[in-house]
């Protein structure tokens, strides 16, 4: 049995056992248990360069994993005490449902059926996304509509499959699939010219393509055929802890739009310029105590592992090797989508 | 003098408790009442702390659509199909490959197995090197051996290694020219029944009649000539109603014939030969435990070695070989559930992998997919155990 397969069984059983003996921590919740052991955990991908991937230091980063180090900056006052846990796409919501991680960040979608059939409460969207195509030049291909009869590589368990066979069947055209469980094997098994086409979300792609041997010789067709909302998870009637992630990536947004970032945060705690800087940072208000947090706890967050834009620019845009547009992940400020409600 | 007595004297019944019998039943029923009792406790337990989760639970997600595609299916299949259909095709996937897998094991295994006793020193040797090897590997790492590494040395489909412009071979797997049987084949098929009843009816006779005389009638060969020879004299006469679809380069790939998908072909070379080192191994003591009497009695009666194995070695080494054979035939179709390492869509890839996922619905497929893992094994060991009774020691 792979390693994979047994993490999946070891999850599968888990939510079993946890479901059939009822060793549900009804009566502990998350932010009692997690205070109690000094850290959480955090479900993240294999190995997704941007998103989730262990650097040649073996030190997880990428914009999923700052939005976990972000909760335990305002829980902990501590950016480290949290443990990772990779996760394939299959095993990723069992893990949340049997309690084995405490927030799931792995480029995951926001659905309906995700949101309101298994159990779990998405808490907001750190990166608005869409699917695409990635092919060789030499298939003489340019756009997607030309893509009748190839296969393609794809991960199993993911929205990227449904939106497959959505867009090939309101096309009219045929493909024939081959589902992978990670996003290595799906490259590999493009790489070796078992498929024509590896088809993810667009932003994944871009992170793909890095790590094809020959980066030049591939192409992102210019559609994209689907919205993926990509977004940190947790478990469904566990209001308080729903109420932490939720507001530890408003808190990054609203610090970006208010322009406090991690060199300028102390500064701006000891002289606010503005009433909102103040409620942000602690000066003004309970806004911490509310979540059962300290009132620094976005000052830590903000102080520790930056603001939204910084992190951006450092895991995904244009300090990384990624470079990908802000877009329409920009501020609502600056012609883009996101936006976060006012802390006050 | 001793009387011889008639009768044993009868022993009162004493009470009831002592009555071992009696006794023995009410502890079965207390037993089985509290396993019933605990199963409902733990099923309605299940249920109710489910429920409390938000998490959906029931089949009703068999008839809902299931929105994906799958690249091996051998019944009607489009992603507008529903989620109890992924079942059957994850199935029929898992059935396939493990059938082919125990024909082409059983097959290498009692080659490789009889060889290893081979008095040729060279033969012997390689049967023993091929045992040591596939052995000893991990069953997973050989898999990803074949799939990746075979996969890697083929070409793209435009650039396909051709057999007479027939049969293809690139990375996306081997197309074969596929019959495509036109109105008038049935005769075809009908000759054939009739062949094949006639080969059994005439092999009963030929056996009675060598029992009767000692005379035996060549089986193999004249059943053969009538197996392929009265189809095919039918076929010719109605005019050869089958046209061939060869596959043929359009667009990225190859269309018409029929294609083996790499995944399968890796899952099943790399399962045929693991398995059949164990059950090389199996067959040489099978051989080894039948007396070296046996042979011996048989070449003083003047039988040839080949018939000596055939109708004197193999048929006592059967009654070793097989009850250990169904645990082999048993691991490779479990085994078979690695397939989602290469992405071959078995059931554990399809239903208990991507349907599971896009459902959410853990428990009721686990359970479903142990349940067929089970069925299976359970139908697989009751057929050997047939053929194990049949072929055990008649004592007469
Ligand atoms: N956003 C989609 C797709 C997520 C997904 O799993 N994408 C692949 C892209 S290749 C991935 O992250 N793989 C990383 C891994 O295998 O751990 C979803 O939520 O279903």
């Amino acid at each position: 049995m792979t390693s994979k397969s047994a993490v999946k069984l070891s999850a599968v059983t888990g939510a079993a056992v946890a479901a059939m003996l009822g060793v549900s921590s009804a009566n502990a919740t998350t932010l009692e248990d997690v205070n109690s052991s000094g850290e959480f955990t955090c479900g993240v991908s294999t190995g997704l360069p941007g998103f989730s991937a262990p650097n040649d230091q073996g030190r997880w980063t990428g914009i999923d994993v700052e939005v976990c180090r972000a909760v335990a900056a305002a829980v902990f006052n501590d950016p480290e005490a949290v443990v990772f846990t990779p996760l394939t796409a299959a095993e990723r919501f069992t893990a949340l449902q049997s309690g084995e991680i405490d927030v799931l960040s792995r480029n995951t979608t926001w659905t309906a059926t995700r949101d309101n059939s298994l159990g779990l409460n998405f808490t907001g969207v750190n990166f608005y996304d869409g699917q695409g195509f990635l092919v060789r030049n030499d298939l003489g291909v340019d756009s997607a509509t030309q893509l009748d009869g190839a296969a393609v590589c794809v991960q199993s368990g993911t929205t990227t499959e449904l939106n497959l066979a959505d867009y090939f069947s309101a096309n009219d055209m045929q493909y024939q699939q081959v589902a992978f469980d990670t996003s290595a094997q799906s490259a590999q098994g493009f790489e070796s010219g078992r498929c024509d086409v590896l088809t993810s979300d667009s932003s994944q792609l871009a992170a793909l393509r890095l790590q094809l041997s020959d980066p030049a010789s591939v192409k992102v067709l210019p559609e994209r055929i689907s919205k993926e909302p990509l977004g940190p998870v947790v478990r469904q009637g566990d209001d308080e802890w729903f109420d932490i992630v939720k507001w530890t990536l408003f808190a990054m947004i609203n610090a970006e739009e208010m322009g406090v970032t991690s060199e300028n945060v102390d500064q701006m705690r000891d002289n606010p310029p503005n009433p909102d800087v103040a409620r942000l940072l602690g000066q003004d208000g309970s806004y911490g105590e509310q979540l059962g947090l300290s009132n620094d706890w976005a000052y830590n967050i903000i102080k520790q592992v930056g603001n939204y834009g910084e992190v951006y620019a450092n895991t995904v845009g244009m300090n990384s090797p990624l470079e990908i547009e802000r877009g329409i992940n920009a501020l609502w400020t600056d012609g883009g989508i996101m936006y976060a409600p006012p802390i006050r | 003098m001793l009387r011889p007595s008639t009768s044993i004297p009868r022993r009162g019944r004493g009470p009831l408790w002592r009555d071992p019998a009696l006794r023995a039943l009410i502890v079965q029923i207390v037993l089985f009442a509290a396993l019933a009792l605990f199963i409902v406790f733990i099923v309605d337990n299940t249920l109710s702390n489910l429920a409390q989760r938000g998490i959906n639970t029931g089949f009703d997600f068999l008839d809902q659509r299931a929105g994906f595609g799958i690249s091996q299916t051998l019944v009607e299949y489009t992603s507008n199909s529903s989620y109890g259909r992924t079942f059957i095709i994850g199935l029929l996937n898992t059935l396939l490959v493990s059938v082919l897998g125990i024909v082409a094991a059983t097959i290498i295994g009692f080659v490789v197995g009889i060889s290893r006793l081979s008095s040729n020193w060279l033969v012997a040797k390689l049967a023993a090197a091929y045992v040591e090897t596939f052995r000893n590997i991990p069953l997973l790492v050989q898999i990803l051996f074949w799939y990746y590494a075979v996969l890697q040395a083929l070409p793209s489909p435009r650039q396909s290694l051709s057999l007479f412009d027939l049969f293809f071979f690139n990375a996306r797997g081997v197309e074969a020219p596929s019959p495509q049987p036109l109105p008038g084949f049935d005769l075809t098929l009908i000759a054939l029944a009739v062949a094949v009843a006639a080969t059994l009816g005439l092999a009963v006779f030929a056996r009675r009649r060598q029992i009767r005389t000692g005379r035996a009638l060549p089986m193999y060969r004249i059943g053969a000539a009538i197996i392929v020879g009265l189809p095919l004299l039918v076929f010719l006469v109605s005019g050869s109603p089958l046209d061939w679809s060869v596959p043929e380069l359009s667009g990225f790939n190859f269309s018409g014939g029929i294609t083996l998908i790499p995944e399968l072909a890796a899952l099943w070379v790399a399962l045929s030969i693991y398995t059949a080192a164990f059950i090389a191994e199996i067959v040489r003591s099978g051989i080894m435990s039948v007396p070296k009497g046996q042979t011996e009695a048989a070449q003083s009666l003047g039988l040839r070695g080949n018939i000596t194995m055939r109708k004197i070695v193999i048929p006592q080494a059967m009654r070793v070989i097989v009850p250990q054979l169904t645990s082999e035939y048993l691991n490779l179709t479990k085994n078979s559930s690695l397939a989602t390492a290469i992405g071959y869509p078995d059931l554990v890839a399809v239903f208990a992998g991507t349907t599971l996922n896009q459902t959410g619905q853990a428990i009721e497929i686990i359970a479903m997919t142990m349940g067929v893992y089970l069925t299976i094994s359970l139908i697989v060991s009751l057929l050997m155990n047939l053929y194990n009774s049949r072929i055990q020691l008649k004592e007469r």
